[in-house]
């Protein structure tokens, strides 16, 4: 695949401050391709971020970019995208960012289904403060604030989009690049809240804490335990165990909630009810 | 032409009249009393005349989403009452940073906690100046009726808009919900003012946070070229952290300066002194009503008393008072708190003139006579 | 006239603050009249202490609560008990006679009306909701510089549409028990 990705990119921003080894890169490198595969006008797009290392994308990409407070991207993007429809509104979360204290913004947007893309790149730990565990940390796992054992359950993000409303769901990761681009293409480019769940590693502050190992074994650990949604829909529940479906997992058509508003308007200013 | 109107209105549907004659074209915001009137207000108008009315999941994303649609070029208009207006204080902060004009309504009621929701209050005075954390420029606003309500909602669009910040319109809870007969002027008498924006031929060097002379940089909405970046973080004119100190104490001048440069703009209070005063009684919100109608049973008297209402809450008039506390003996701050703004009455007279406190935190008013009372004791 | 204070006062839910915008914007076309009306209820919107202030004056109105009513009705043993004596020396009091104690004597002089308010709304006019509209009647008939037209055309712009009529018919219900004790 040979495009032109530099126009997307802050050239004067890099090099980036994600550590080696980090799957970070690796999304935004898939986005910026579904971006430009989107045919989606650049001008006309905005990015917006939360607090974290996903929160640093925004500022690496070239378009209108917001980094806002901790957790609360969805709730900017939601105004953006009221007070002008035409805009491609795009969200880069955490599982921090996003899953923890953005959470409740996360049921909300999905339930309401407005046309938001949001790119949540899971690496299962709080990375930029120092390996705190996540929401998206397994049982068990050890981290900073889990010396002994993380005792949380953590959760599917992709189910909980899909139980709340969001009519676009599916799952990429780093260890699978080519995939994940058409994912984010497909996202971009669906009308409704797209949710996409990245899984990225952080061998710094998650892999080595947790006898994963390096970013090498990271992905080779992904490389393990993926399998394509397809696949998985046709398994045993125990042959699951273990494993991660990926692909889009959920896509249907229903009515936007800007084009929803803009009826109400419509009838509103036609002097007609809601009825 | 549109023609004046009169109704009888609260306080809280003044705010949705006002918005609406300031060009407000956005509220999102969450239920809370005893500002849920104005939500509703605006549900209602919004739409109406092809603006946008969105209820949020709390009073975070409220805040959030009215920075959002600011950026994207809406006017933008929140509304929360105590618990609110805490939970808002981070995005505050937030729009203060990235300098996105925007309206927020505390119609204040009595704290902590959940308090009192349906009584009156002022004790979110020194919340609206200093609630988030840092510190950090503020515009805050406080009508005393119906119809200053109205005009302030204009002013804090304008002011909003002019300065690029969030400015805060602290109603209490008589004011909010008390109704009064008020004449909406009509559209073309308003002065409305808009932000600047670049001009298209700017946007190849185009700085977003540039020191402009004014301090106060244009700025574009969203989707029309500039691809620029804001962040909460301290930035340089190119809107990106640098990581250096002197960007962070540069950047703070800024936003301080472009407050600071134009108090005189900034500052609305009105008087009623005939110049030999022995006591003055400073007041704000619906407090103001009992001083005057105290001031003016006890002029009667032959007591040479005499009344301030101030309409800007924040930035302090410092000037104005201490000019006041060289020329009179006394000065009595009526407050519905245990004593907010009267510290920055005493910080200002400096021992110049006594400054004396009258305060209810019970959820009932201040009465005239109690205002009496203070003045006939001061004497 | 200067200031003329009117408290309004019953349960939450009985109406009476519905009864105190309407009588305050029934004012709302005399040039000559200020008038502010203010509330004071709990956090739910049904039960407890409920009341409506409505302060008329042909001069600006400073204070806008009452400070000490001219005009008190009540419809409930607590609202009386609360405001009974919060009243000016020769104040009008109007309380429903099923509930406050037709011998009540009240601390000042007062002209003191004991009438069948809520029983009136359910008996007479078949809808217990229009008691409020009774007590309106009632008061309306005390209160200076409002005629009793203005204050039909607000209650016929302020009710749900379809109960127009019967809160009319209340109101004039109200009204004609005061004429008819003071007659």
């Amino acid at each position: 695949m040979d495009v032109n990705i530099d126009k997307y990119l802050r050239q004067d921003k890099m090099p980036h401050i994600w550590c080696p080894g980090c799957g970070h890169g690796t999304v935004l490198g898939s986005f910026v391709r579904a971006f430009d595969q989107s045919g989606l006008d650049q001008e006309k797009t905005v990015v917006i971020s939360g607090i974290g290392c996903s929160g640093r994308a925004s500022g690496y990409l070239n378009f209108d970019t917001l980094h806002v407070t901790h957790g609360r991207a969805l709730t900017f993007a939601t105004g953006v995208k009221m007070a002008n429809p035409e805009l491609n509104v795009i969200v880069m979360t955490g599982d921090g960012d996003g899953a923890a204290i953005g959470g409740n913004h996360l049921i909300h947007s999905s339930r309401r289904n407005i046309d938001i893309t949001v790119v949540l790149f899971n690496n299962n730990i709080y990375g930029m403060t120092g390996g705190q565990f996540s929401p998206m940390t397994p049982t068990g796992d050890t981290a900073t604030t889990s010396p002994y054992g993380n005792i949380d359950q953590n959760f599917d993000l992709c189910e909980l989009a899909k139980s709340s409303g969001a009519t676009f769901v599916g799952r990429g990761a780093s260890y699978q690049p080519r995939k994940m681009i058409k994912l984010i293409k497909e996202g971009l480019l669906h009308k409704g809240f797209a949710f996409i769940e990245t899984l990225t590693q952080c061998p710094v502050n998650y892999g080595k804490r947790n006898m994963i190992g390096g970013a090498r074994d990271m992905l080779k650990w992904q490389d393990e335990h993926l399998v394509p949604d397809k696949k998985y829909e046709k398994m045993d529940p125990e042959e699951r165990e273990g494993l991660i479906s990926t692909g889009v997992l959920y896509q249907v058509s229903k009515e936007e909630y800007t084009d929803k508003y803009q009826q109400v308007i419509n009838n509103v200013m036609a002097g007609e009810s809601n009825e | 032409m549109s023609k004046a109107k009169t109704l009888l209105l609260q306080g809280d549907e003044a705010v949705v009249e006002g918005g609406m004659a300031a060009g407000a074209d956005f509220f999102a915001g969450y239920p809370i009393t005893p500002a849920s009137e104005i939500a509703e207000g605006f549900a209602e108008q919004l739409p109406a005349n092809g603006g946008k009315f969105i209820q949020m999941e709390d009073e975070i994303a409220g805040m959030g989403c009215i920075v959002g649609a600011s950026l994207a070029g809406a006017k933008a208009i929140t509304a929360t009452s105590g618990p609110g207006f805490s939970l808002k204080q981070e995005n505050l902060g937030f729009a203060i940073m990235v300098e996105a004009p925007c309206v927020v309504v505390n119609v204040q009621r009595v704290g902590p906690s959940t308090g009192l929701p349906t009584s009156p209050s002022q004790g979110d005075i020194m919340q609206a100046k200093w609630g988030t954390h840092g510190d950090h420029p503020i515009i805050a606003l406080s009508p005393s009726s119906v119809s200053e309500t109205f005009d302030l909602t204009v002013t804090a669009f304008n002011l909003a808009e002019k300065y690029r910040i969030p400015v805060i319109l602290l109603l209490d809870e008589i004011v909010g919900h008390m109704r009064e007969k008020i004449t909406i002027p009509p559209a073309d008498e308003l002065e409305i003012v808009n932000r600047k924006k670049p001009k298209p031929e700017d946007k190849d060097n185009f700085y977003p946070y540039e020191e402009t002379e004014d301090l106060i940089p244009p700025m574009p909405d969203y989707g029309t070229g500039f691809k620029y970046h804001s962040t909460g973080l301290f930035h340089d004119k190119t809107g990106f952290p640098r990581g250096k100190t002197e960007d962070a104490k540069k950047l703070m001048d800024r936003l301080m300066g472009k407050i600071n440069n134009n108090l005189d703009d900034i500052i609305h209070l009105e008087d009623d002194l005939n110049g030999d005063e022995d006591v003055v009684v400073l007041a704000y919100g619906s407090t103001v009503r009992s001083a005057i109608s105290a001031v003016n049973q006890v002029r009667e008297e032959g007591i040479k008393a005499g009344w301030v209402k101030l309409k800007t809450i924040w930035p302090f008039a410092d000037d104005y008072v201490r000019k006041l506390a060289e020329k009179v003996d006394r000065i009595i701050v009526p407050e519905l708190n245990m004593g907010q703004l009267i510290g920055e009455v005493e910080r200002v007279a400096a021992g110049k003139a006594e400054v004396t406190g009258i305060n209810r935190y019970d959820g009932t008013l201040i009465t005239p006579a109690d205002v009496v009372a203070e003045i006939k004791g001061a004497l | 006239m200067s200031r003329y204070e009117v408290r309004l006062s019953g349960a939450g839910g009985q109406g009476m603050i519905l009864a105190g915008i309407i009588l305050a914007e029934s004012a709302l076309d005399n040039d000559e009249l200020n008038v502010v009306q203010t509330q004071s209820y709990g956090p739910e919107s049904r039960g407890g202490a409920s009341r409506a202030e409505v302060v008329f004056s042909k001069e600006a109105i400073d204070y806008p609560k009452v400070i000490q009513a001219d005009l008190l009705v009540a419809l409930t043993t607590e609202a009386f008990e609360k405001y009974g004596d919060d009243i000016k020396e020769g104040a009008v009091v109007i309380a429903d006679s099923d509930f406050i104690d037709a011998d009540y004597k009240p601390a000042a002089k007062v002209d003191y009306y004991s009438i069948p308010i809520i029983n009136t709304a359910t008996e007479e006019i078949g809808l217990k909701l229009t008691a409020n509209m009774v007590a309106l009647g009632a008061a309306s008939h005390f209160i200076p510089d409002l005629s009793e037209d203005e204050i039909l055309k607000t209650i016929a712009a302020r009710v749900p549409a379809g109960t127009e009529e019967k809160n009319k018919e209340a109101f004039k219900a109200g009204r004609r028990l005061v004429s008819e004790m003071k007659s």
